[in-house]
């Protein structure tokens, strides 16, 4: 594909950042306002509640990235307009002014002295105005060097490492060539290949950087663990897909960051890149929390190669699913966007395959649907680094 | 020509069977990928798509590579031909 020449129809915001989705959001800054944003989705249409289970009691670096995550996500170019709702104002007023510096429309409500209906209300009024000014928006032809890109796999098997994962590095490749910004993460499942990783760091200080997240993540797990691990990590799916240890699960993940492009930075979790190029993030491997990191990073599009069948979605950044597992292609067809299976059967070239999740992506970015957002996944979930207070 | 297993490059230990309902006792076609090459190999067990397939012998302690590089060590012997998975092999790392 011409990645240069092709231009996809985006979102241009006001901060000159590039989305593909036009998503009016109604973010609950803690587990109390999940009813109230729940209310407002119901009662205006278009609108999307993203309800999640933290934001009380929360403190020091785990209070800062919950914050981090909620200004990410109400910052995220797919999103053009945002309702806040939180139990008192103080930090609802953190997370819009965070926010706010995007130049997007973004309000906030508090429930303490109004209680649920007066709050549904005034934000049901709001929510409606802002419905018919982002509806009213225009898609305009935007370079595809201005998407920001994301990759996770998971429910990984043999073939992810062997054929999905690859179809990833291959398009990773040419996005980084083409001055792409793109993220990789999942600190503990490079246990076994975090030396391949370290090699391909663009400089000294980013090598540091990387072996020192993966070293804390890995004697955290070791500090924690009660068995070798092999109850959950590979998972019981990795497992049945033939995946025996964490070692050869790593040197199949990364083989979505390619064969060359380097990586140019590291980021912690929900930390947006500072420029173009290949970041790492130390983030979780679990789907959810991970893909919901990105999103606050501003990724606007995820690729998601899958072995076993692993269902996500996200609420604002379109997950787009990869597998060359042909039982999986068979019987859970409706959750593949794209099937490379050929690669399995040598009908299909690593260019090939790379080229056709690169159309994909195009396709995404000009408004196809993905099969994650048809079928409704909205996985959002707070990475929680310790215990509240 | 059709194939049944895939291994990432030469020297790896083992291939990954790509096709549902292999059986004992059938002989396989294997593409090593990075050298473009095929092997034969008879498989001794009924192996699930996905799942690793032992391309020599393996004695409890010795190494298994893939992708050129180490995913594990031996906990019980496998023979050539065997299915080769987590009743046989357990990561050195945690």
């Amino acid at each position: 594909m011409d990645l240069k020449n092709r231009t996809i129809l985006g979102y241009r915001r006001e901060n000159g950042r590039v989305g593909v989705r036009n998503h009016v959001i109604l973010l609950p800054l803690d587990d109390l306002s999940n009813a109230a944003c729940l209310a407002v989705e119901n009662n205006i249409k278009g609108t999307l509640a993203l309800p999640h289970h933290y934001g009380r009691l929360q403190f020091g670096a785990d209070l800062e990235l919950h914050f981090r995550t909620l200004i990410g996500i109400g910052s995220n170019p797919n999103v053009a307009a945002v309702i806040v709702i939180g139990i008192e104002p103080e930090w609802t007023k953190v997370i819009t002014d965070g926010i706010a510096a995007t130049g997007k429309p973004v309000f906030g409500f508090s429930i303490e002295q109004h209680g649920d209906h007066e709050t549904i209300m005034a934000a049901s009024r709001k929510a409606k105005e802002l419905m018919h000014w982002a509806s009213a928006l225009k898609r305009t032809d935007c370079a595809v060097q201005e998407l920001m890109i994301s990759c996770k796999c998971g429910e990984s098997d043999t073939t992810s490492g062997i054929a999905a994962n690859p179809t990833v590095g291959n398009a990773y490749d040419k996005l980084y060539d083409n001055g792409n910004t793109l993220i990789f993460g999942e600190t503990s499942e490079i246990t076994g290949g975090e030396h391949l990783v370290a090699a391909r760091c663009r400089t000294p200080e980013v090598r540091d950087a990387f072996m020192k997240m993966w070293s804390d993540y890995n004697d955290f797990i070791i500090a924690n663990k009660t068995n070798d691990l092999s109850d959950s990590q590979p998972t019981k799916g990795n497992i049945l897909g033939g995946l025996t240890t964490i070692e050869e699960k790593a040197l199949g993940n990364i083989q979505k960051i390619g064969k060359k492009c380097m990586v140019d930075g590291c980021l912690i979790p929900a930390e947006a890149p500072r420029g173009p190029g290949l970041w790492f993030m130390d983030s979780s491997s679990a789907a959810a929390e991970m893909v919901t990191l990105v999103s606050a990073a501003g990724a606007v599009v995820h690729f998601f190669p899958t072995g076993q069948g692993n269902v996500i979605g996200n609420p604002i950044l379109p997950v787009i699913k990869i597998s060359a597992n042909p039982r999986t292609i068979r019987t859970m067809r409706e959750h593949i966007d794209v099937d490379v299976s050929a690669l399995l059967r040598r009908e299909m070239t690593l260019e090939e395959a790379g080229d056709k999740l690169l159309d994909m992506m195009a396709q995404t970015a000009d408004g196809r649907l993905t099969s994650a957002e048809i079928l409704g996944h909205r996985e959002i979930v707070m990475t929680k680094l310790y215990r509240s207070a | 020509m059709a194939i049944q297993f895939v291994v990432h490059e030469k020297g790896d230990g083992v291939g990954v069977v790509t096709v549902e309902g292999v059986q004992a006792g059938q002989r396989l076609t294997g593409w090593i990928m990075k050298e473009d090459a095929t092997i034969e190999i008879e498989a001794l067990d009924d192996i699930p798509i996905g799942h690793k397939v032992a391309l020599v012998d393996f004695a409890p302690g010795d190494t298994v590579i893939k992708y050129g590089i180490d995913i594990g060590k031996v906990v019980a012997p496998i023979k050539k031909g065997e299915h080769l998975h987590v009743h046989n092999v357990k990561t050195k790392r945690w």
